[in-house]
């Protein structure tokens, strides 16, 4: 069995609230962000690209390369990897722009 | 208008960027008498390089993902005990977009928090810049999958949030953040079956009396090399990942010997299964606060356009200084050194003796370093057309072709008009040493952007008022 980043760090974290994935509950520790709390149960993409439609999620980590977007609470292209996630976050998947309710 | 603590009256000095180089030049400018503003985009400081868990995630430990933790908690309490005394006052959440110089010195515009709601005004006789550098990437077919993460953006994650993109992840690039990253992702549990490295380290070995001159570096790398022994990591030198694999996630990368000029050697070709790809070439100075106001910038030996300073850490802008990364990739120690040296000069004093030959003697290593680890021109033969190499416009190799050889594009700059190239969300921070690579004029030149990140049309409109 191999040591996990939380046992190297003897972290003894709060309890474990839930944000909400594309409709689904996904625990979150406090002081992770978004990205952290996918990344942790096992989820890397949260987006598809506007030309490609292909799955994006974490690149630079640190709010550089805007690959992480994602609609939270209902705003679109917000980046994951800066945004903690609070007790109750909702979280969709991001298609294109992320803006298809201002289609006319 | 919301105000920050600092609407009140002007500080003598901001420094922007609370990382190695900001918090050691805020602590040593208040140690001088002078009342400083330490901004950061981040919530807690330690910037990319002490990035550490989160309160709430309750790390008993956080020495233990660090290299020299202990040189933090000093900063860090010298900080505490300034901030209690009002000599310094520790902004965060605060993402500086511009600098604007005003009669008596700076405006310093922040937006306020990560989804920039709100923002403010922190006014200062001077401002020393310390925002470090961001990592810089080579495109290469398949790096756009979910699971190839840049080398520091796998650390970040690491340091902050405790998570792993992956159990079986490769390390691959140029550089020493490499061994580093592949130090702390196997020592918290990942297994990291290669680190891929461009070069064959030789460069470091022609200049003996440069690396014998920082003892500490060899040390901190024979760390990072027995970490990765003890673990079993095999490192592959002058070779690099010129494919990842996948269709929804990356499941596995190719691996090629590269030539002298990092050209890969046909037939040399292994696939590495994995789950994640931690993938960088070294890092580039975050500058642009300051190439915005005209300062002068120069190219270092890896290719990256840093700041010019004099010896007392000036930029060409008068009222603007610099530490740390934007004066050109070196690390922490030498980050820490020119903060020091940078406060010093701010408060009018002479450094100590010590002090200036301790930078020079970094400095020497870190141009050593970047020589050493400056990408060679044959690393586009791992391109194919279709590949992407603008992540956010999704503008492929023959795009960009097409523009130079079709169209008459001879800089980065036509290329971006006519392809969309650098455009996007990230304004080609991820694909500006590519594209400038493909248009063929050889170094890419300072960026030059008004806003140094997004700021949203309604904080524009009331900083008219």
């Amino acid at each position: 069995m191999r040591r996990t980043p939380a046992e190297l760090v003897g972290a003894e974290p709060g309890p474990a609230h839930h944000i909400e994935f594309d409709g689904r509950a996904v625990p979150a520790l406090p002081g992770q962000s978004i990205a952290a709390a996918l990344w942790a149960d096992g989820v890397l993409a949260w987006r598809t690209t506007r030309v490609g439609g292909r799955p994006r999620g974490v690149f630079c980590g640190i709010g550089a390369c805007f690959d992480c977007l994602a609609t939270v609470n209902g705003r679109p292209n917000q980046r994951t990897c800066l945004l903690p996630a609070e007790p109750g976050t909702t979280v969709t998947t991001q298609e294109g722009h992320g803006r298809a309710d201002l289609a006319v | 208008m919301p105000t920050s603590p600092s609407d009140a009256s002007t500080y003598d000095l901001a420094v922007i960027g609370a990382g190695p180089a900001g918090l050691a030049a805020a602590v040593t400018a208040a140690d001088l008498g002078l009342r400083c503003a330490l901004l950061d985009a981040g919530r807690q400081t330690g910037g990319q390089y002490y990035r550490h868990p989160a309160s709430g995630l309750g790390a008993a430990r956080p020495d233990r993902l660090h290299h020299g933790w202990s040189v933090y908690t000093g900063l860090a309490d010298r900080l505490a005990a300034h901030r209690e005394a009002g000599r310094v006052d520790f902004l965060g959440g605060h993402q500086v977009w511009a600098l604007e110089r005003t009669g008596d010195g700076y405006a310093v515009h922040v937006t306020l928090g990560p989804e920039a709601a709100d923002r403010a005004t922190v006014p200062a006789a001077a401002v020393l810049l310390a925002t470090g550098a961001y990592e810089r990437q080579l495109p290469f077919p398949g790096w756009t999958l979910p699971g190839v993460v840049t080398a520091g953006g796998a650390q970040a994650m690491l340091k902050a949030g405790l998570v792993l993109p992956g159990r079986r992840i490769v390390v691959a690039g140029s550089g020493p953040l490499l061994l580093a990253a592949a130090s702390s992702l196997v020592t918290a549990g990942a297994e990291v079956p290669s680190v891929v490295e461009a070069t064959d380290y030789l460069g470091y070995a022609r200049r003996p009396g440069v690396l014998a001159a920082v003892p500490g570096k060899l040390v901190e790398g024979a760390g990072h090399g027995s970490a990765l022994l003890r673990h079993r990591v095999r490192l592959r030198r002058r070779s690099a990942v010129v494919e990842a694999h996948g269709t929804d996630r990356v499941n596995a990368v190719t691996v090629a010997r590269l030539d002298a000029d990092w050209r890969p050697v046909p037939g040399t070709e292994r696939r590495i299964d994995c789950d994640a790809l931690a993938v960088g070439h070294g890092l580039l100075p975050q500058i642009e606060l300051a190439t915005e106001l005209g300062a002068a910038t120069s190219t270092g030996p890896d290719g990256a356009v840093a700041l010019q300073v004099d010896a007392r850490l000036r930029t060409t802008v008068p009222g603007l200084w610099s530490a740390g990364e934007t004066n050109g990739v070196g690390g922490a120690d030498l980050a820490i050194a020119e903060g020091e040296l940078a406060a010093h000069a701010v408060a009018d004093l002479a450094p100590r003796p010590a002090l200036l030959r301790r930078r020079a003697r970094l400095r020497a290593f870190a141009e050593l370093m970047a020589a050493a680890h400056r990408p060679g021109p044959g690393w586009t033969g791992w391109l194919r057309p279709d590949t992407d190499v603008c992540r956010c416009e999704e503008v492929p190799v023959a795009r960009i072709r097409e523009a130079v050889e079709e169209l008459g594009a001879g800089d980065p700059r036509t290329v971006k008009l006519l392809t969309r190239a650098g455009m996007g969300w990230c304004q080609g921070r991820m694909c500006g040493p590519a594209v400038a690579c493909l248009a063929g004029s050889g170094e890419p030149g300072p960026d030059r952007r008004p806003f140094a990140c997004p700021v949203p049309l309604s904080q524009l409109a009331a900083a008219e008022d």
